[in-house]
């Protein structure tokens, strides 16, 4: 009897215990409320006091150059995702082929992973900015004739190259995470390597470096504003312009906060791409 | 005597320096069902494992319906389909539905097509209770259904000898019965199997012969009464001592 009337309350939303917890939570809000109200308003009287703050306000957050350049800025950032989107699936076809010559076994295929180990130390090693710079300057300074001496082209070829390297990485710390098991119950079934590679292997793989590729994307849309160096007047590019037009640094920040639109939500979304793999699993 | 399914004549193997098999010969007719005992470490696994060539052997010849498959270089793909695995750990592909786990090999080793594959396949988990099953995925299974899907994955490819590899050692005990009923079955349809377990009471009910695995050498075989009520070896009644108590 008393067993019973003790299952039942704690069935009921108001245990001893759901009482306490309702009101530890109560008193963990008031005090993170308190913090953060703190320290904002000790932002925003603080800053305002630093003597260069006029100064600062004036050429970095001004109203109106933001809403006059900002339509201007969105329209270049248009080319910074199209650089974007037909570098994504060159990095991933690359990578994942570069990552597919590390583990050739065959030794006729010795080169080809020779070429993948000196192919991802090279571009992994040498700052984006850089290629940038070699590539799209050099290869067009051969005399290429005219469609083929584009900045777009080179520029989106030095992207490819570094993140083609990184992402042959990632998809290859994948394929070894997969257990040895699973290759061996594949191939005591019959399959062939390459079957087993592509059919039990790879899918295993790419799906457990979704979150971590979703960084390197991430990474990626961030550098596309590196090839405002080379020519293509993209984001980064047309706030200077702006800043040089108008004598003011707002571009910039207008720019920055259109990069974080994108940024931010793809982090976030990467965030709980790893967190539903994690409980899937668990 | 029906001819043997699969031969083993002096088999031995090595990991680094520890000799793990030394030297085992063993005979498995055609039908039979020979059960492996032995304390952990023995050599079992290892043994099964030898006999569809999953690991090399070091020394001696593994003769499947006569042929050499454990010649260096020998190609092992066209044969693996005659010989099935089941394996403790079930290693069912995570990402497939039990169907399509099931239906993966016949269709790329054997190029089936889904006319004729999908009924077949369909009629092996109806067969051993699992037709509401078969379109979940693994982990939405328990581990005696996953284990009976590893079987029917192995089964699809028409296997005339299979390996189980202590299959029942890694379920709830609640869950060993429906794993076992499967062997029962199998068993019945005169499947050639050779079984590494611990579970002795199924060993001594449908076993045909029984073999005493002991630092890497057969210590002891026959007939599961002969060995289990009246061992010959100390070492067999010790470690029957030790499992039963």
């Amino acid at each position: 009897m008393a067993a019973r009337s003790h299952r039942r309350s704690t069935d009921q939303v108001s245990t001893r215990r759901a009482a306490y917890e309702a009101r530890q939570r109560r008193r963990a809000n008031v005090i993170a409320g308190v913090s953060t109200f703190g320290v904002l308003a000790l932002l925003l009287v603080l800053v305002p006091l630093a003597p260069g703050w006029q100064a600062v306000k004036a050429s970095f957050f001004d109203g109106e150059v933001f809403l006059r350049t900002f339509p201007g800025l969105l329209q270049a950032f248009v080319l910074d995702v199209a650089i974007f989107a037909w570098s994504v699936p060159l990095i991933f076809a690359l990578g994942l082929a570069i990552a597919l010559a590390r583990g050739a076994r065959n030794p006729a295929l010795f080169p080809l992973r020779i070429f993948g180990a000196v192919y991802v130390d090279l571009f992994r090693g040498i700052p984006v900015v850089l290629l940038v710079y070699l590539v799209g300057f050099g290869i067009p300074g051969l005399g290429l004739p005219r469609p083929w001496n584009s900045p777009y082209i080179w520029g989106t070829v030095a992207l490819v190259l570094t993140y083609s390297a990184y992402v042959a990485e990632v998809l290859r710390s994948g394929i070894e995470s997969i257990h040895a098991s699973q290759r061996n119950a594949a191939i005591c079934l019959g399959l062939s390597e390459r079957d087993t590679m592509r059919y039990v292997i790879l899918p295993q793989a790419i799906r457990r470096v979704v979150p971590a590729n979703m960084n390197m994307l991430v990474a990626l849309q961030k550098d596309v504003a590196l090839l405002s160096f080379i020519g293509p007047v993209e984001i980064l590019r047309q706030a200077g312009i702006f800043k040089s037009l108008l004598a003011n640094f707002t571009p910039y920040v207008a720019a920055a906060i259109i990069f974080l639109c994108v940024t931010v939500p793809a982090t976030r979304y990467a965030d709980y791409l790893l967190n539903k793999d994690r409980n899937a699993r668990s | 005597m029906p001819d043997p399914r699969l031969e083993l004549r002096g088999v031995t193997k090595s990991f680094d320096d520890a000799q793990v098999l030394k030297g085992i010969d063993m005979t498995i007719g055609q039908g039979e069902m020979v059960c492996l005992i032995g304390a952990s470490g023995s050599g079992k696994s290892t043994l099964l494992r030898c006999m569809n060539g999953l690991e090399p052997v070091d020394d001696g010849a593994v003769l499947l319906d006569g042929l050499d498959i454990a010649e260096p270089g020998f190609d092992l793909a066209p044969i693996r389909q005659r010989i099935g695995i089941v394996f403790q750990s079930f290693n069912l592909f995570p990402h497939m539905t039990a169907f399509d786990n099931v239906c993966l090999a016949p269709r790329r080793v054997l190029g089936e097509t889904d006319s004729a594959l999908h009924p077949r396949v369909e009629a092996l988990f109806e067969r051993f209770g699992l037709g509401s099953h078969m379109h979940k995925y693994p982990d939405q299974l328990s581990g005696g259904q996953q284990q009976r899907v590893a079987v029917i994955r192995a089964l699809a490819m028409t296997p005339q000898t299979m390996l189980f590899d202590e299959i029942t050692s890694a379920l709830d005990p609640e869950l060993v019965g429906e794993v076992l009923d499967v062997l029962r079955a199998l068993r019945d349809e005169g499947m050639t199997m050779v079984l590494a377990t611990h579970e002795m009471g199924f060993a001594r009910e449908l076993a045909d012969r029984v073999c005493f695995m002991d630092q890497g050498v057969i210590a002891e075989e026959g007939p599961p009464e002969a060995i289990f009520s009246n061992p010959k070896r100390d070492r067999t009644r010790k470690f029957l001592a030790s499992i039963l108590r």
